[in-house]
């Protein structure tokens, strides 16, 4: 078992030594995401554990394969939890699946995401060395800030071994309110409300309906409702649960799964090729934008780069080469350069965000 | 390369007001706001485009001459220090606030904008920038990007890194780089988070594009007495521990509530040990909830007075003391020297009281002021550079408070940053592997090495030698860096 830093230590190692590619595995809740990886499996579930959890200082820090229910579970306890609203995507889902995919949930728009939680890391590095980034304080700039780097590097530079994650208290209230419009006025009236200080903590537009979720103080969440009329939605947990893990029947499409990531106020997607095959969902007031679509890639990408944005195809109905968008040239270079830093043996996850990454 | 070559080269970019040669000129820029540290530069150029940056860069790559990029210059580590030999290029002309969408919430602005000025912009859309250091009348958004700048209300609206989206950058390669996006998040690795915070070591801001929040409806502020900097202390854990995230919550001690009472007139009482100042914004229901359930912690935490401000002039008065800090302070001393170390919130009496202990010992007073909520630490050591070995002292005193933070787990700079100041501390505070790799980090930005070096990141001799002078335990620390 690789439970200890000195065994998965030596494992990297001699995987560098032998230019032996390994493909980092938590609960592979995300398997689907990326690229496929050639290379030996490092299951990475036996290094577990909460290390510290002291709630006054809003400070958490778990061991990477730690499952993220029972760090939820831990933090339910005390009122708190974290805010960036992580997709499981799988009962098993670890802590350092999370931070490596860097996918952050429907509270997003409105509180952070997964890397604005990150304070700090420890992780192994190509060459074996045990290493540690950032710390477990709020407040940290000495040195470049490694650790919020690792925050959807998808495993390529570096195995994750503990993180520390900033925290917050669970809202005392929360409530959803339900908006028949159309995309237009939908897409508006986010924007116009989030320019207010209404509370709001997430947002979700599908066929017709926006959903607003607010969280705050009970007696802030009592005036803003009367401000916004709309209908309650009984059972909103549940709706807000089934955006956030894809089970929500939106994502039962059989087709390709586009991620497309825009400024909020981008208008409404006009492309014909892509109106005609694609079914959409709105979240993050505008600014996360699900497409499931039959239209070519190329399509998709010109159009959310048009827009201000990028697009990725999230999960995709075969094998697929570039998942992500592709980087401009100097972009590029200096992420050859990072991984190079990082991992100068090309061992961690080769391939899984780019081809030669 | 000759001065006077460079200076024709110069020209050829810059209008002849745009660069800088004479001592007489240069001396305005020979430090930023840690004034211990001083050194004229050769040149200063003063370019107001992204091109002439960019070709300002490409000479000074091509002629191997080092480059200090410079916002306001009010940076406390030293980050801005010129070279005597190398080029300080000023990005003082670039004031522009390029567009602002207040429906979307963001401003595109240039890096000389003022911090401030930014809210100003946005004020008329009721929107602000969050982020704000108390400096923020005078540092540019360039520089609080390179800082990745703090400010009181930090705790619930987050640190620069947390409310900027894009950035525009040129490498000392002359890259224009376009990092972030108007969006959440781009593709590939988080560039973003790695630029901000990088100290003017990776490449010249040229552009940034903030997020703009809506301005809470009302902002109040409770001001707790204490008896003790203990009970202080734990009122703050008591007030995270019920759940609430205060807007702003401060803790000044008794020192540096004299200070700022005779400054400013805020209506501190002189008599308490320490005070918090607790603010709660957002609706009025919400402010009213908030500051009933503070008030009722913070006397049950053994709170000697409580006030609380009756309207945004009282607030605006309370705040003050706190915000004039540091030039309070400045008053009773020739000279003060700014510490910034953060910590684990439990360990704050301790940390004080240790710092108590070391004033004594060193025979120089301290002041404390403290952003309570997130454990940043600003320890002001007072000290008068004209008498001899005083400053000597006063850095002396500072590294032992910098090694305390590390030692209970903290960290040597919260927001102020490595710079030139607090570079033999990364020795202390990271292992050789950990900073190997940040050597690479720079290098993979700026592979000569122009842009800014000597800051930040301490070589391996460095460390070497400061290892020699810093024996614990009678081991010598980092056995693992060659010694040859
Ligand atoms: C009285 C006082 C109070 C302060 N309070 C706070 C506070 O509450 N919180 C806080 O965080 N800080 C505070 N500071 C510190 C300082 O104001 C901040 O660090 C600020 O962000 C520096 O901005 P500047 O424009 O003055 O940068 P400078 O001092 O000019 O430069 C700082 C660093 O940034 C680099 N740099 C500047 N512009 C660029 C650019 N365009 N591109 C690349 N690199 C660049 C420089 O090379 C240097 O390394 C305070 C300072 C003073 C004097």
């Amino acid at each position: 078992m690789q439970d200890s830093i000195e065994q998965l230590s030596n494992i990297v190692r001699e995987a560098g030594r032998e230019r032996r590619p390994l493909c980092i595995q938590g609960s592979g809740s995300k398997s689907f995401y990326g690229r496929v990886v050639q290379g030996a499996t490092l299951d990475v579930t036996p290094y577990r554990g909460i290390v510290s959890y002291e709630p006054t200082e809003l400070v958490l820090t778990a061991r990477a394969g730690t499952p993220l229910a029972e760090i939820e579970a831990a933090l339910a306890s005390k009122r708190q939890m974290l805010p960036f609203e992580p997709p499981h995507f799988g009962a098993g889902a670890t802590l350092g699946g999370c931070i490596a995919a860097g996918l952050s949930g429907p509270r997003r728009a409105y509180a952070g995401a997964v890397r604005d939680y990150v304070l700090g890391v420890r992780m192994i590095d190509g060459k074996g060395d045990d290493l540690r980034f950032g710390g477990q304080v709020m407040k940290n700039v000495a040195g470049y800030d490694v650790s919020r780097l690792m925050a959807g590097s998808l495993g390529t530079l570096g195995l994750l071994l503990e993180v520390s994650l900033k925290i917050l208290p669970l809202p005392a209230e929360e409530l959803t309110l339900r908006f028949e419009m159309a995309e237009r006025e939908a897409l508006e009236t986010m924007n116009r409300w989030a320019a207010q200080p209404l509370s709001l903590s997430a947002t979700c537009y599908h066929v017709g309906v926006l959903s607003v979720r607010l969280s705050g103080a009970s007696a802030a969440i009592k005036s803003v409702r009367q401000k916004l009329g709309g209908e309650v939605l009984q059972d909103a947990e549940r709706f807000w649960h089934s955006v956030r893990e894809q089970q929500h029947e939106f994502f039962e499409s059989a087709k390709n799964l586009w991620r497309l990531s825009l400024p909020s106020c981008a208008a409404t997607i006009n492309v014909p090729a892509i109106k005609v095959s694609s079914q959409q969902l709105i979240e993050w007031g505008g600014a996360l934008r699900w497409l499931a679509s039959d239209a070519l890639p190329a399509t998709i990408r010109e159009a959310a780069a048009a827009l201000g944005g990028h697009a990725t195809l999230f999960r995709s109905t075969e094998p697929n080469d570039e998942p992500f968008h592709p980087l401009t040239p100097p972009l590029l270079v200096l992420h050859q350069r990072l991984k190079k830093t990082f991992d100068p043996h090309g061992i961690f996850n080769p391939g899984r965000m780019y081809k030669d990454l | 390369m000759k001065k006077h070559e460079l200076i024709k080269q110069m020209l050829e970019i810059l209008p002849a007001e745009a660069v800088l040669f004479e001592q007489e000129d240069l001396k305005p820029f020979e430090c930023d706001g840690l004034s211990a540290y001083r050194q004229v530069p050769m040149i200063v150029a003063l370019p107001e485009t992204e091109q002439q940056v960019r070709e300002i860069l490409l000479l000074c790559r091509r002629e191997n001459v080092a480059v200090v990029a410079r916002g306001a210059g009010t940076g406390l580590s030293g980050g801005a220090l010129p070279l005597s030999d190398g080029v300080l290029l000023s990005l003082s002309k670039f004031k522009r606030i390029l567009s602002l969408d207040p429906l979307a919430r963001i401003a595109r602005v240039q890096p000389g904008v003022r911090n401030l000025a930014i809210s100003e912009a946005a004020a008329p859309h009721g929107l602000y920038y969050a982020p704000d250091p108390s400096s923020q009348i005078a540092c540019s958004i360039g520089g609080n990007v390179a800082e990745n700048a703090g400010g009181v209300h930090c705790l619930k609206y987050g640190l620069t890194v947390h409310n900027v989206l894009k950035l525009r950058a040129c490498t000392m390669d002359g890259e224009l780089l376009e990092i972030g996006s108007e969006a959440l998040d781009s593709s590939g690795y988080d560039l973003l988070a790695l630029f901000t915070g990088s100290e003017g070591m990776l490449g010249v801001i040229t552009e940034v594009t903030v997020k703009l929040l809506p301005k809470p409806e009302l902002a109040q502020v409770v001001m707790a007495a204490f008896a003790t900097v203990a009970d202080a202390g734990n009122a703050v854990g008591e007030i995270i521990a019920d759940g609430i995230i205060p807007a702003g919550l401060e803790m000044m001690d008794k020192l540096s509530i004299k200070a700022a009472e005779d400054f400013v007139h805020a209506g501190y009482p002189l008599a308490a040990e320490a005070i918090l100042l607790c603010e709660s914004d957002g609706t009025p229901e919400e402010v009213a909830e908030e500051i009933a359930k503070m008030q009722t912690i913070l006397s049950r935490c053994g709170a000697t007075s409580l006030r609380t401000s009756a309207n945004e002039a009282d607030r605006l008065r309370l705040w003050a003391g706190r915000k004039a800090a540091f030039p309070a302070v400045g008053r009773l001393s020739p000279d003060y020297y700014c510490m910034d170390g953060t910590i684990p919130r439990r360990e704050l009496s301790h940390v004080l009281s240790r710092i108590d202990e070391l004033s004594k010992e060193y025979g120089l007073r301290v002041a404390n002021v403290f952003h309570a909520g997130d454990g940043n630490l600003h320890p002001l050591i007072l000290y008068d550079a004209n008498r001899p070995g005083e400053l000597h002292r006063a850095e002396e005193l500072g590294g032992k408070v910098f090694e305390l933070c590390v030692e209970v787990g903290g960290t040597i700079t919260g927001e102020h940053g490595v710079g030139i100041e607090k570079i033999n501390q990364m020795c202390a505070q990271f292992k050789s592997g950990e900073l190997q790799i940040f050597r690479e980090v720079k290098l993979a930005f700026d592979p000569s090495g122009l842009l800014n070096p000597g800051k930040v990141i301490p070589t391996v001799h460095r460390c070497a030698e400061f290892g020699r002078m810093h024996v614990h335990h009678g081991q010598v620390p980092f056995p693992d860096i060659p010694r040859l």
